[in-house]
């Protein structure tokens, strides 16, 4: 269970790494972003997109199981319901590194895809939603795994 | 050269739910084998859908996505007949396109 208490800490350490930086140019697009998929923290996968902090949204939706028996098969997907969803982000917050997809979505695309991801621990699942106009939106989901799928 | 993706295109009104599922290691390079030696990472980076020729989603992926990777989504306006193709690259440079046809 999520307090409120936590999610505020969160987003003020988010916020507070983001706080120079302004918004920064969109990084190259055709590249795999390196930077993005080495962050550790939500603060440098923003920073690595070059976007500002999240808010948490309930246009943003994100669905897998309360308890996935086997960490190497969790589904997981993100949909939202909200006009010119830019790229879609799934991030498992304690695995090695946070980002496990980025989606670019365009308009011939609905907003909702689903995939499977692997979890090395019980961790939050978050969905990020970036619009066209830089609004950057999270949902988040607890997801207990019973065995790990990241060690050997 | 990697086996072939299943894709599955199916069309529901003016949606057509796009199912994938590739074939993949998607090796983390956490993993170590039994001789303590880490096993280097090999997985897919970037993944491109096309309809009709037309790119509509394009993706980037770390190597926490599950092996034999599966990815759903939904294209509007895709018709019965309309042609979806999906490439990926993995980080060794070895690329695969597939194609299937909307039903």
């Amino acid at each position: 269970m999520q307090t409120r208490r936590e999610m505020l800490t969160r987003s003020a350490s988010v916020a507070a790494a983001l706080a120079g930086l302004g918004l920064l140019p969109q990084a190259a697009q055709a590249a795999w972003s390196q930077a993005a998929f080495d962050a550790k923290t939500m603060g440098d996968l923003m920073k690595a997109l070059g976007t500002s902090g999240p808010a948490e949204s309930k246009d943003v939706t994100i669905t897998g199981p309360d308890i996935a028996e086997n960490g190497a098969v969790v589904p997981v997907g993100a949909s939202t319901t909200l006009a010119g969803a830019k790229r879609i982000l799934l991030l498992v917050e304690k695995n090695p590194s946070m980002l496990a997809a980025l989606f670019e979505v365009t308009d011939a695309v609905e907003p909702n895809i689903s995939t499977r991801v692997k979890m090395g621990q019980s961790s939050n699942v978050i969905a990020v939603v970036i619009t066209a106009d830089n609004k950057v939106l999270f949902a988040q989901k607890e997801i207990k795994v019973t065995l790990g799928g990241c060690g050997g | 050269m990697a086996d072939p993706m299943r894709i599955r295109a199916q069309a529901a009104g003016d949606k057509t739910t796009v199912r994938v599922l590739m074939s993949h290691e998607m090796e983390t390079g956490q993993r170590k084998d039994a001789a303590g030696k880490v096993i280097p990472a090999w997985f897919i980076q970037e993944v491109t859908a096309n309809h009709n020729g037309k790119p509509v989603m394009t993706a980037q992926w770390g190597p926490s996505v599950a092996k034999n990777p599966f990815l759903q989504f939904v294209i509007k306006g895709a018709k019965a007949g309309d042609k979806v193709a999906i490439t990926w690259k993995d980080n060794k440079g070895d690329t695969r396109t597939d194609e299937a046809t909307v039903s």
